[in-house]
């Protein structure tokens, strides 16, 4: 496994992601400068990475969406490779058209950080292999703008072929607008492109992996990842 | 000769702020009169804010040394030494009248302004704190301050990317004209890489580094340094706007070119701008100081130099380069999309020396802008000592349960996770306690070693009796470091108060100032930073005298900490510590009485320090499973803390003997800390408590889902936590 993190001007939880899956697959992240065109050699992962990339001056994840690296990210990505954006970089897959949709500001208009229960809606995927459909993880939330929607279509078509793979739920896994925390359109927290190689999701998977911390839900993820990545 | 275009008339010096004996002082100084941009440089080094002219005095008397000071105060921001090469860099400094003013941007640049002090330093910021004081919550302008302040410290920290471990919240109608935003900042640096304002060498490039100079913040130290009258609002110009994208930039690229060994010499440009940094660089370093205005890169035309020296744009630094490094230097700036821009070098002429265009705007003696500032000793009068209040005179509530129930919703003491919510508190992956308990813990890197971080005054206590009101505050900062198990090594302290000139005012300050001192000493705790501001008065009406102390603790293993919440059933209930119902100044008094009476609790400081060491020494031999400090609203509020957060109840037994109950239960006695502990372990607690002069009493017993006092109705922790959690997002949609 040979994960690359992008560092967009503005990027904050690079350190993060890096940290969590050197944790979890003993390897160290390259990080990749956003003004590169060409990804490391033997990169299997690119992971976009939170913050507020210049500033989320523009729209969250517009400007980014137009760096140079991102042509290379697509490339990778048309080949099948494997690309994780988490809350700023699932806004910016969003605004490179990567993924559909949009990310509005959080129904009640302030920033939230908590921790939020998040079901897994299906495990037969590179990013949730080593967790259960239906599964509930608890898992943090840190953003401003994380109210995923999308024209009707293209919900009834990203439901329609299970391209939703987590979603905002109470702790008993049952969907409830009390625990839609930003007020997501189908309480939607992730979602996955047509071919399952492109994940975006706005909770923080990288700040539950150490059991000295907290919680370690978040560490699933990576392990799917890894397991799907040893195996290829 | 400089050209003065403008006269310089008695109403301008006033504008400027500047005293008639002070501007006789400029001209004995400089022998002629001032430039107009050279009058703007006085008024912004001479000013209350830059200069501590009515503080210095006494804040000389503070303990500022001991052996884990690597840098005291004088700096950008204090240094201690936490062991294995690693040095903690912090500081806490204030936005109030900003924040006032315009509550998003004042706090925003409020946060931006001390994490710059902080990397100015070498280090990188690992968390920040605030203290927050707002008017009464029935003032019509409160709700907009605390929405706009809680956003603007969020919308800052988060973006920069720094978690916002912990803080507190206090409302009072002595703040309603004047809210306190005091935020602090924490940092981790090498010991042998920390890097300081004083220049050394001549000849040298000094380099302007950041964002571009506009025309925002103009005279907003000078701003910071009056009283507020009518039309404060008229004032929102001189407020800055903060850009924490670029602080992030700045941040990652004056890391990197400091660890590239390009740096002599680094001062932020916060209050006074470029005219403070340049002075302080120059005159720390005996270094004169050439400045070519033309070179300053700027995002407005035709500013002149006057605007240019005392613009407060942020996200600002000036540097002194090491000779042959500018191309290096600049490469990782233009990297990070900053701008760069040699605009001048050190001299030895000791002058400083302002050039716009080729003609000269101000030519000043460096040393005596800094050292020849007013000093001002003023008198001051001590308060009245209030009486001793007699418990037996303040009316018991119904019953204790009402009066927890009330207490625990209380805009002072309900739960302040509506706020805290919005601030990220948990990236970089090391927040080991998160807002709520007594104290942060935040892992230093990889581990084991962790800080523990608490900002803490009571203002109530310190206008009723200044001297044991900064005891006070010293006192349970300390208190909630040990609290969750470290050893508590040092403090930043922000003091705000009314307006000097005002000798009852002085009487305040004077007083905190020696409670602070004796505290400090006591407990060996020194000072090596902090900020002063006074001057938070509307129409003479001045805010509670409010001491903020913000302090740092060592864990050598945050495993071992120890945090708030019950952990299991049947445990035990300790107090240690000795309880006489203390309720002049109490919560109990104010929010169930109405009142606000009496001396506040006395702090015996050797007796502080013995219960201290004793929880400290139970948390590092694991003897104990949960710890809280007493405070506020006194021991059963304590009690309901712990057991809202661990959600689980207890069943008190004691009935208080001579003391009556409501005095018992809410008195605000200091030098208390409640802790749990299995049953086995309490001969052991015991004993241990007994050898160090500690009273431990037995309260009860944890476990259910009630709290249950003698001859009281059950009260329903669920319930009780509704309540506490309720009261801020209720009032804050406008449903209390």
């Amino acid at each position: 496994m040979q994960a690359a993190v992008v560092l967009f001007p503005g990027s904050n939880r690079e350190g993060d992601v890096a940290s969590a899956i050197k944790r979890i697959s003993g390897k160290a992240a390259n990080i990749v400068w956003h003004g590169d065109s060409d990804l490391p050699s033997g990169t299997d992962l690119v992971v976009l990475p939170g913050g507020f990339s210049y500033g989320d001056y523009l729209r969250c994840g517009a400007i980014a969406a137009r760096a140079p690296i991102m042509n290379a990210i697509r490339a990778h990505a048309e080949r099948g490779g494997l690309v994780l954006g988490i809350c700023n970089g699932f806004q910016i897959l969003c605004e490179a058209q990567l993924l559909p949709g949009v990310l509005q500001r959080n129904a009640q208009l302030r920033f939230m950080c908590k921790e939020v229960y998040l079901r897994v809606e299906r495990s037969d995927t590179p990013f949730t292999r080593r967790y259960n459909a239906g599964d509930v993880l608890k898992i943090p939330v840190a953003h401003g703008e994380g109210n995923y929607t999308a024209d009707k279509e293209t919900i009834e078509r990203l439901e329609g072929e299970g391209r939703v793979l987590f979603r905002y739920v109470s702790p008993e896994g049952a969907t409830d607008p009390k625990w839609n925390h930003n007020g997501a359109t189908n309480a939607i927290a992730g979602i996955l492109s047509e071919k399952l190689n492109v994940l975006g999701l706005m909770p923080h998977p990288e700040n539950h992996v150490d059991p000295l911390i907290g919680p370690t839900d978040g560490r699933g993820l990576f392990e799917s990842i890894k397991t799907v990545l040893e195996a290829a | 000769m400089l050209a003065n275009e403008i006269k310089i008339t008695p109403e301008l010096v006033a504008e400027h702020g500047l005293k008639p004996d002070e501007y006789e002082r400029i001209l004995k100084l400089i022998g002629r009169e001032p430039s107009i941009t050279e009058l703007g440089i006085f008024s912004a080094m001479w000013n209350e804010h830059c200069s501590y002219k009515s503080s210095k005095v006494h804040l000389k008397t503070l303990p500022v040394t001991g052996k884990i000071v690597i840098q005291g105060p004088g700096e950008n921001a204090g240094v201690i030494d936490i062991g294995d090469g690693q040095a903690c860099v912090f500081k806490m400094e204030s936005h109030n009248h900003p924040s006032y003013i315009e509550p998003y941007q004042g706090a925003a640049t409020g946060v931006g302004g001390i994490l710059r002090d902080v990397f100015t330093m070498g280090a990188r910021p690992i968390a920040t704190l605030n203290a927050l004081r707002f008017g009464s919550p029935d003032h019509p302008k409160t709700r907009h301050l605390v929405s706009g302040v809680v956003a603007g410290i969020g919308g800052y920290g988060n973006s920069f990317g720094v978690p916002t471990v912990a803080g507190s919240v206090g409302f009072h109608s002595r703040y309603d004209g004047n809210i306190l935003v005091n935020a602090m900042a924490v940092g981790i640096a090498d010991t042998d890489k920390i890097f300081y304002a004083k220049a050394t060498g001549v000849g040298l490039p000094v380099v302007y580094l950041g964002s571009k100079t506009g025309r925002d913040g103009i005279h907003g130290a000078t701003m910071a340094s009056a009283e507020f009258g009518e039309g404060a609002e008229e004032k929102r110009p001189t407020v800055q706007v903060g850009d924490p994208f670029s602080e992030k930039l700045l941040l990652e690229a004056c890391l990197e070119i400091m660890a590239k060994g390009c740096v002599v010499a680094i001062q932020d440009m916060g209050a006074a701008g470029l005219t403070c940094s340049a002075v302080e660089m120059g005159a720390k370093g005996d270094l004169g100081i050439t400045l070519d205005l033309e070179k300053v890169p700027v995002r407005e035309e035709a500013m002149t130099a006057y605007e240019m020296m005392l613009s407060e744009s942020q996200e600002r630094m000036l540097m002194v380069l090491k000779p042959g490094k500018e191309a290096e230097a600049e490469s990782i700036f233009k990297k990070w999309g900053l701008d760069f821009a040699i605009v001048g070098y050190t001299t030895d002429t000791l002058r400083f020396l302002i050039r716009h265009n080729g003609e000269e705007m101000a030519n000043l003696p460096i040393k005596e802008l800094g050292d020849q500032a007013p000093e001002y000793n003023r008198p001051f009068t001590g308060p009245k000592k209030l009486p001793v209040l007699d418990a037996s005179t303040v009316p018991a509530p119904k019953s204790l349960a009402d009066a927890l129930e009330k207490l625990v919703a209380s805009p002072d003491l309900c739960s302040k996770r509506w706020v805290w919510e919005q601030y990220d508190h948990l990236i970089l992956n090391n927040t080991v306690q998160r807002p709520g308990g007594d104290a942060a813990v935040v892992r230093v890197q990889d581990g084991p070693k962790a800080l523990a971080l608490s900002t803490d005054v009571t203002p109530r206590y310190c206008e009723a009796d200044p001297f044991e009101g900064g005891k006070q505050a010293v006192a349970e900062c300390w208190r909630n470091l040990t609290a969750v198990g470290a050893t508590p090594l040092a403090i930043t302290d922000n003091l705000n108060f009314g307006n000097p000139e005002r000798p009852e005012i002085m009487g305040q300050f004077v007083g905190c100032i020696r409670g602070i001192k004796e505290a400090c000493l006591a407990l060996n705790f020194p000072v090596v930073s902090g900020n002063v501001s006074l001057y938070n008065e509307t129409h003479g009406r001045a805010i509670l005298p409010t001491p903020t102390i913000g302090g740092v603790g060592l864990l050598a293993d945050f495993q071992n900490s120890a945090s708030i919440a019950f952990k299991s059933s049947g445990e035990a209930i300790l107090l240690l510590g000795d309880t006489r119902g203390w309720l002049g100044q109490s919560a109990y008094l104010s929010t169930i009485a109405g009142k606000e009476e009496g001396a506040p609790p006395p702090v015996d400081l050797a007796a502080e320090k013995r219960a201290g060491d004793l929880v400290r020494d139970l948390i590092a031999k694991g003897r104990v499973t949960a710890v809280h400090d007493c405070s506020d609203g006194g021991l059963l509020v304590t009690i309901a803390e712990m057991a809202m957060a661990g959600g689980i109840g207890a069943t008190l037994e004691l009935s208080p003997g001579g003391i009556p109950p409501h005095a018992y239960w809410f008195g605000e006695d200091q030098a208390r800390y409640v802790v749990t502990a299995p049953a086995l372990a309490l001969p052991e607690i015991e004993a241990a408590a007994k050898a160090a002069g500690i009273s431990a009493t037995r309260l009860g017993l944890t476990g259910g889902e009630q709290l249950t006092l003698p001859a009281e109705r059950p009260i329903s922790v669920a319930e009780l936590k509704k309540r506490h959690e309720s009261w801020l997002p209720d009032y804050m949609a406008g449903k209390s």
